[in-house]
């Protein structure tokens, strides 16, 4: 069947059957192999992408129900090659290691500074709890939150 | 009790060589070694030095180490560029599943695969006559096969495979594959294994369900113990835990018209697993190519073959088509290789001074189906213990068991975590009872740098003290301890690990690590080597090496890292070896261009080689740095021109060290980290709920090359050591009706809990840098030594908190409300304020009887 997907401003047709996720759909069939699968039932975050402003877990969304919706996924966070503050931010502080949970960690906290640009540490946790990290211990990663936070308050 | 046993032939570190240093008696495994705690001041080591000295003194500037850069691909992981192995894709490319055993234990009595092979767009079926090549990561006990040929052996256990044109067709097929299964009694626990010694789990073993026995003395313990102030007796249960990356296992391979294999693999041991297709697909090892995409997560678990890598493989020769496996997470779970569950018995006496005296432990290991890394574990269980303190004897008995569930193997701390758990409650304990600090005891016993441990290990650079200092100011700890109203509590534990090991897993007189470098007349580096990046940070560690020596950026230097075909061997990334054995073979190859550059510089300015600097992407001299002054790039062409081609190697292997007995290689390094770490609790004892809120991590690194990755690495493992002190169970259902024993208990991430960012207490990371003699610019092992202490330190502060102690795994409400339940805490509680109290103490109780279990013996009876 074929699925006409709104991925980071871009409309984009792919082949599916009814029960291709959307993580399938981005990764197998756009070639965008930034969202990652970790579990492939929702409970890890790695697939977490951004649907009409909320975080989603790709891999627990059947693709041809996204059609008409707008999706943003890692590939969408940086413009014009040059990443975006959160991204930067993670870089900076360390906050990803393996980096295989990053691109969820970074769709869920992006998808909170968008309703929440100044958010508490506690925020920061609670946003970002759907998504497992094995290595960091979270520390460095709402570090990265903080800062990308701190650093677009202080710009006009 | 079970005769020493050892079943393998000797490593190679086994044979009588010459020494540089004077050793203990020589002895067998099962003997005594003379130990003596009181180790006179002339038999301190003189500390290490190399040729032209690689450590830098403390003090010494840097531009480019022990800065705050960024990863070198760490922008690539965040904008989701970073390529992990399921992100590759290959053209005609097939995906392939592995069939699985349903039973914890059953001959294989026949596998029909017709009815699968009849569909539509499956290409090949492949079963353990396909690939009956024994494999193992350690040379002397090769107990796996890729397929099992004639019995399975855990549920879960890897039975046929399939290739097809998509993954759900394969997943598809696997129903269309019918086993025959006669099922065997399972063994299911370590009693069960030793009891039954007659349904053999593993036919490789040639005694029973026994994996491997480990009977090591030194000194005279129960002299020690009977000259003791007070002794204390404690039964321990650490709970198996597993890795649980979150990128799963997964590969890719090519075999391609010329008979050439290229495997892509998420693994962090590419060498041992070139070696080991080579081994079981009877393919010659230079017609074979393994490389390592970006690793998403490992902690040990990627540390071995696996069976997907041999499946793959094997279908890929059939087909003349790529083939992709990817492992569901419940595969996983089932693929496992990670914590043993260890029962512990510990006895180990104190004089009233502090002094720690003799400790003697009992310890049972179940090792699950098959050896993986067993042998080295069963070693680790007693052998990684004799520092950071001193101990006048030591004695421990440890036997690793064969059971039919997935095979356990090395998790962060390898084998060495168990035990720490269980001596630091000991310490605790102790201290206790002889109305002392804890942290104090741990001070006054401290070995102290440059010495030899009671077991023979050489202890160079030490900063254990003033990781104790540190964790003790910043935690408040004066303020806290036995001072917090009920319910609230501070615990301290300290831990040693290694920074590789001193030998490779096959004998071999070869490098533990290579490193080729070349420089471009562009003024650029590139930097080949083996090395495993799992996240830990080792390809930054090399660009920074190279960019400290011939004053590159960062951005100038590319790693191209573990790719058989392209990169000299490294042995990989397990052991915590990677900064200080890559490094050291980094800064060997980095350091010869170095000295070919400023010689050319020196002869054109007539100065002194040691007169040129290079740094920020510039060369001069420090003479007159305005005239005398050109950049690297330059510099680098007119080295060019004077010396041709650029290009140099490097190597490291590490000196020849460890006890000299049988199995006293086994737990050799060349440099020991410490750690220590200070926890503290909420509980409540109304639900028995404890809530570990804060962990203070000071963790002596030698040298922080990279402070933030040091950091992450002490804040990963602390993270990991809270988890799986409070949350972690890798544990398998008893038989039920509509099952057989051994599925696991919950093969999910949400079923099995890692905690998530709520759940995961505040973690301040404390460096201490003793900058060791041996190590790359004086730098030691960070990645697994900061995890040991995370479950002793909470065991102790709900201790402090409640009166109880947590001699199990794990502290979740059931177990502390039953330990509540048990005693009157309460009254545990005000007599251990008391004791610190009324310090000093005097006329404390016991004099060398151990009391609750000391007297028990046998791993069996343990």
């Amino acid at each position: 069947m074929l699925c006409r997907l709104r991925v980071n401003g871009e409309t984009r047709d792919c082949a599916v059957v009814p029960h291709t996720t959307l993580l399938e759909a981005l990764r197998y069939a756009l070639g965008l192999t930034g969202s990652k699968q970790g579990c492939d039932k929702g409970d890890c975050g790695a697939c977490t992408v951004v649907i009409d402003g909320e975080s989603a877990l790709s891999c627990i969304s059947i693709a041809l129900a996204c059609e008409g919706r707008d999706i943003v996924t890692i590939e969408g966070l940086a413009r014009n090659g040059i990443p975006h503050p959160l991204q930067d931010a993670l870089d900076v502080t360390g906050g990803a290691q393996c980096g295989f949970c990053t691109p969820g960690i970074l769709m869920s906290a992006w998808a909170l500074l968008e309703r929440n640009p100044r958010p508490s540490r506690d925020e920061i946790a609670l946003a970002l709890s759907g998504n497992l990290c094995r290595c960091t211990g979270y520390t460095k990663i709402i570090d990265a939150v903080e800062l990308a936070a701190s650093q677009s308050a202080e710009r006009p | 009790m079970k005769a020493p046993r050892n079943n393998e032939p000797p490593p190679k570190g086994d044979a009588p060589r010459k020494r540089d240093a004077p050793q203990a008696e020589s002895t067998a495994t099962g003997m005594k070694v003379p130990g003596g705690r009181d180790m006179p001041r002339e038999d301190r080591l003189k500390p290490p030095q190399w040729p032209g000295g690689r450590a830098q003194p403390p003090g010494a500037s840097f531009h480019v180490i022990g800065r705050r850069n960024r990863k070198i691909e760490g922008l690539a992981k965040v904008t989701g560029r970073a390529i992990y192995a399921d992100d590759i894709a290959l053209p005609r490319m097939l995906h392939a599943k592995l069939k699985r055993s349903i039973h914890a234990h059953a001959r294989i009595v026949r596998i029909d695969a017709r009815e699968a092979l009849a569909m539509p767009g499956v290409h090949a079926v492949i079963t353990g006559r396909d690939l009956p090549e024994y494999f193992g990561i350690i040379p002397w006990t090769q107990d796996e096969q890729a397929l099992c040929e004639t019995k399975a052996r855990y549920v879960g256990d890897a039975i046929a495979a399939v290739a097809a044109d998509s993954e759900w067709l394969a997943e598809e097929a696997l129903k269309r594959i019918h086993v025959e299964y006669e099922p065997l009694p399972a063994i299911t626990c370590i009693d069960e294994a030793l009891e039954h010694p007659e349904w053999r789990v593993n036919e490789k073993s040639s005694e029973g369900n026994l994996s491997k026995h480990v009977h090591l003395e030194f000194g005279d313990v129960d002299g020690e113990l009977a000259g003791s102030d007070a002794v204390v007796g404690g039964d321990y249960w650490y709970e198996g835990s597993t890795h649980a990356p979150i990128e799963p296992h997964c590969c890719v391979a090519d075999f391609d018209a010329t008979g050439f294999l290229t495997l892509y693999s998420s693994t962090q041991v590419a060498h041992y697993l070139h070696r080991d297709l080579a081994k079981v697909l009877g393919v010659k090892a230079q017609r074979i190519r393994v490389i390592q995409p970006v690793v998403g997560g490992a902690f040990g678990g990627k540390s071995e073959p696996f069976s997907l890598e041999f499946c793959a493989a094997k279908l890929s020769m059939q087909t003349g088509r790529p083939v992709k496996i990817l492992y569901t997470r419940e595969e996983v779970f089932y693929a496992h290789r990670g914590r043993h569950p260890m029962r512990l018995c510990y006895r180990t006496g104190i004089r009233r001074d502090g002094t720690l005296t003799g400790v003697d432990a009992r310890i049972a290991i179940d090792g699950g189906a098959y050896s993986s890394f067993g042998l080295v574990t069963t070693y680790y269980s007693g052998q990684l213990l004799t520092a950071p303190y001193r101990m006048s004897a030591y004695r421990f008995d440890s036997t690793r068991v064969f059971t039919n569930k997935p095979c356990c193997g090395p998790k962060r701390g390898h084998g060495s975590v168990q035990p720490r758990f269980a001596f630091e409650c000991q310490i605790d304990k102790l201290a206790e009872v002889i109305g002392m600090d804890p942290i104090e005891v741990r001070r006054r016993n401290s070995i102290g740098e440059h010495t030899r441990t009671v077991n023979g290990m050489r202890i160079t650079s030490n900063g254990f003290a003033e990781c104790l200092d540190e964790v003790e100011r910043a935690s408040d700890w004066k303020r806290k301890f036995r001072r917090l109203p009920y319910g609230r509590g501070v615990g301290v534990a300290g831990s040693m690990y290694i920074s590789g090991t001193n030998y490779c897993i096959y004998p071999n007189e070869m490098p533990q690590s290579g490193v080729q470098l070349k420089l471009d007349r562009s003024g650029r580096a590139t930097v080949f080597c083996g090395a495993s990046d799992i996240g830990q940070g080792v390809d930054s560690v090399l660009a920074m090496i190279v960019a400290e020596e011939l004053g590159l950026d960062l951005g100038d230097i590319r790693v191209v890292a573990a790719d058989t075909d392209l990169t000299p061997v490294d042995l990989g990334s397990y052991s915590s070896r990677e900064t200080f054995m890559v490094g050291n073979a980094c800064l060997d190859a980095a350091r010869k261009l170095r000295e070919q550059v400023a010689g050319t510089l020196a002869a054109r300015w007539g100065c002194a080689a040691s007169e040129i600097t290079l740094a920020g992407g510039v060369a001069c001299s420090v003479r007159d740095p305005e005239r005398e002054c050109m950049s690297v790039r330059e510099a680098f062409q007119a080295t060019e021109a004077r010396h041709g081609t650029l290009g140099s190697v490097g190597w490291y292997q590490s000196p020849k060290l460890g006890g000299d007995y049988r199995g006293g290689t086994i737990g050799a390094s060349p440099a020991y980290s410490f750690t220590a770490h200070v926890a503290e609790v909420e509980c409540d004892p109304e639900t028995g709920f404890v809530r570990v809120s804060n962990i203070w991590v000071a963790h002596d690194c030698g040298r922080a090359l990279s402070p933030v990755a040091v950091e992450g690495q002490m804040e990963g493992s602390a993270y990991m050591g809270f988890a799986e002190a409070m949350f972690e169970q890798h544990v398998f259902k008893p038989a039920a009706v509509h099952h057989g024993p051994g599925l696991h208990d919950g093969p999910s991430l949400l079923d099995y809990r890692i905690p998530t960012s709520l759940d995961t207490p505040d973690l301040v990371s404390l460096i201490v840098e003793s900058v060791d003699p041996e190590g790359p610019y004086g730098a030691k092992e960070a990645g697994e030594g900061p995890l040991h202490p995370s479950v002793p330190a909470i065991a102790n502060a709900i201790h402090d908190a409640l009166g109880i102690r947590c001699d199990r795994l794990p502290f979740h409400p059931p177990r502390v409300l039953s330990l509540l339940r048990a005693g009157d805490a309460r009254a545990a509680w005000e007599k251990a304020r008391g004791r610190v109290a009324t310090a000093p103490v005097a006329g404390v109780g016991g004099s060398g009887a151990g009391r609750s279990g000391a007297g028990r013996s046998g791993a069996g009876a343990c």
